[in-house]
């Protein structure tokens, strides 16, 4: 196997390794700790009372418009990682091609600003 | 490859790696618990904090993990019971993914791929994931308001984040996190090249929003909207008691360690002091020990902030990353981009 492939075994390996921490601390927890479920100790926490209602609730939509913000910002970050490393080779054109691309996203962002989605009311 | 590993296969090599990976993700973590959760914090409250378990209190994390061990495990009736019980997983598995990018001298890194920092930033996200997952099976109104707000916060500041370390990307010219630590080394700050070129002296405005990212990424007061007590009891961590609840707690105050060393990788200069040739084989042996060092100091300022600040309000915790870290993020890469290709 490749020097290459052999970096990305080990990155599996590591996501294994957290598995086993976890699960060993688990397994070993199962062993020593008590088993009494009463009911109401099975009762979602709420306070002290009764729950009331759906658990899973409809929430704020402000979370739904931040989260499409993100997706565009992130996908426009992939685009920039591989430019920022390069830099030095594109030189004068790498920086004019970036200026524009970062103008339009800045634009992105500052027409959100301006529709009042970045207010949370 | 390694001078210690270099007669050894990969599977010896890997095992010695996965050994030091669990010493590197658990040890860091315990101490930065003792050492800022319980000392520092009590100290500058006018307290002792634990003083029983062991010479001032020194063994008081294995007592809590003793406790732990035997204290029973709830799984709320209403819960979705299997991604109630992979959450905790999903949270683990990110740390232990982040701490594989950072190397702690020229021979000893986990993984040396050339899309280093890249990786770095994209699995320290999958733990958004986790938390979504941990506040959703909860089924409680408390851990679903926790994990909307966490993941909320999360992304919003995952982009200043990841903007700042574009900056440091510009200057050293590579993705590569041992050649970002070379770069430094070697670099030199307008033709003065005595300290090399720790970025945090160029970079400073890009330091100062990782930072500021990196607070609120870990959930940590003034940014810790998503778990706040007053109103929230635990936020997503509300339903999860015992070990579960451990296994957050040591993901997240791992992670704060695992960010501080990022953040003293990318702007102090990682393991490499001024003085000695970085390529010299000494740093094998003290590069972790002064990587220790710095990523015990960013940590420092860290739980210091912690400590000190009120929490934000939700909206001004959103405005801050919209409206300022991310312009101010686009503009420092403009400016370093400018800079770069005029000198």
């Amino acid at each position: 196997m490749s020097e290459f492939l052999r970096s990305w075994l080990t990155l599996v390996l590591f996501g294994g390794l957290a598995v086993v921490l976890v699960g060993t601390f688990l397994g070993l927890g199962s062993l020593i700790r008590p088993r009494k479920a009463t009911p109401e100790k099975i009762i979602n926490y709420e306070s002290g009372v009764d729950p009331q209602g759906d658990m899973w609730s409809q929430s704020n939509i402000r979370y739904y418009v931040f989260a499409l913000m993100f997706v565009l910002f992130d996908v426009e970050a992939v685009f920039i990682f591989p430019w920022a490393a390069r830099l030095e080779i594109y030189g004068v054109f790498g920086l004019v091609e970036m200026a524009i691309f970062i103008f339009i996203l800045a634009l992105g962002l500052f027409y959100a600003w301006r529709k009042g989605l970045l207010r949370w009311v | 490859m390694s001078v210690v590993l270099a007669d050894l296969a990969y599977w010896q090599e890997t095992t010695i790696r996965l050994v030091v990976g669990l010493i590197a993700v658990l040890l860091p973590a315990g101490t930065l618990v003792y050492l800022f959760l319980f000392k520092m914090m009590s100290f500058m409250q006018s307290r002792l904090g634990p003083m029983e378990a062991g010479p001032y209190g020194s063994l008081q994390l294995l007592a809590e993990v003793g406790k732990f061990l035997q204290k029973e495990d709830i799984v709320p009736q209403a819960a979705d019971r299997l991604i109630f019980k992979l959450a905790p997983f999903v949270v683990l598995i990110s740390t232990f993914l982040l701490i594989l990018v950072i190397p702690a001298g020229p021979d000893l890194w986990f993984i040396d791929v050339d899309t280093g920092i890249f990786l770095g930033l994209a699995v320290s996200s999958i733990s958004v994931i986790g938390i979504l997952m941990a506040g959703w099976a909860s089924s409680s109104k408390y851990s679903l308001l926790g994990a909307l707000r966490a993941t909320g916060q999360l992304i919003a500041y995952e982009l200043p984040m990841v903007l700042a370390v574009v900056g440091v990307i510009i200057q050293a010219g590579t993705l590569n996190v041992q050649e970002i630590v070379m770069a430094q080394a070697t670099g030199e700050i307008f033709g003065f090249g005595g300290i090399g070129n720790p970025y945090v002296i160029t970079q400073f405005v890009g330091f100062l929003i990782f930072l500021i990212a990196v607070q609120a990424e870990l959930t940590q007061p003034p940014f810790d909207m998503p778990v706040a007590e007053s109103e929230l009891v635990t936020g997503y961590l509300t339903e999860y008691s015992g070990l579960r609840f451990l296994m957050f707690f040591i993901g997240e105050f791992a992670t704060a360690a695992i960010f501080s060393a990022l953040a003293a990788t990318l702007f102090l200069g990682g393991w490499y002091v001024p003085g000695l040739e970085a390529t010299d084989n000494l740093f094998n042996v003290i590069g972790p020990i002064i990587l220790l060092g710095k990523m015990l100091l960013v940590a420092f300022f860290i739980f210091w902030f912690r400590f000190t600040y009120p929490r934000f309000r939700e909206d001004q915790l959103q405005q801050l990353a919209w409206k300022v870290l991310i312009p101010l993020s686009l503009v420092n890469i403009v400016i370093t981009g400018v800079l770069k290709v005029v000198f």
